[in-house]
């Protein structure tokens, strides 16, 4: 089992439920395939830094989960083929990657904020 | 001319700039996340290109890193590929 970091860029056409039956479709392809979703984070709406497709807004989102590394091929077919998913991408996390991340959902980043500055 | 105007045989001695660090080093920050666009966008210049480790500062791990970052926020569109008056 590895970490990894689904970040996806969906249609900015897509309603709020819409929106929603898409994460629940990919939550439920993670843990079909035995794998652990970790965190869900929809960003919402977004302006794009270039467009992409002619479109020049997006809605993000960005999910953390655990899984085999075969899942991975499974995931990327049905993103390719979902109309929905204008880009994708999936990060494989390292150790020092779960941990910035679970601090980060916790709140705490004094640290790093001090770093920032 | 004035009596008291001081002429240098050697130039005066400049202060010296600024001793340069590799912020990551310095803070113990272990992971450059793509995601946090403010923080990358100090390693790019107005053109959104990348800054050398002369000007940034950086360790050459790190370095690696942030561009391996930056690449990454370009692909989802967090970062321009090419633009003009990026700050």
């Amino acid at each position: 089992m590895n970490n990894y970091e689904l970040m996806v860029i969906f249609t900015p056409v897509l309603s709020e439920e819409e929106f929603k039956n898409a994460q629940k479709k990919y939550n439920d392809l993670i843990a079909e395939a035995g794998g652990e979703v970790v965190s869900s984070n929809p960003w919402g709406l977004k302006s794009l830094a270039y467009p992409i497709q002619k479109k020049t807004t997006g809605i993000y989102w960005v999910v953390e989960f655990t899984a085999k590394s075969e899942f991975n091929e499974k995931l990327k077919i049905q993103l390719l083929r979902d109309e929905q998913v204008m880009r994708h991408m999936v990060t494989k996390l390292d150790k020092y990657a779960v941990e910035y991340n679970h601090i980060k959902r916790n709140g705490g980043f004094a640290n790093v904020e001090k770093a920032g500055a | 001319m004035a009596k008291n105007e001081i002429k240098y045989l050697t130039a005066i001695k400049q202060e010296k700039p600024k001793k340069k660090f590799c912020r990551f080093k310095k803070y113990g920050i272990k992971y450059v996340d793509y995601k946090d666009i403010e923080f990358l966008k100090k390693f790019l210049n107005e053109q959104g290109k990348m800054l050398p480790r002369r000007l940034s500062g950086n360790s050459l791990k790190y370095q690696r890193k942030v561009a391996d970052a930056v690449k990454k926020a370009r692909q989802m569109a967090l970062l321009p590929y090419v633009t003009d008056l990026m700050k």
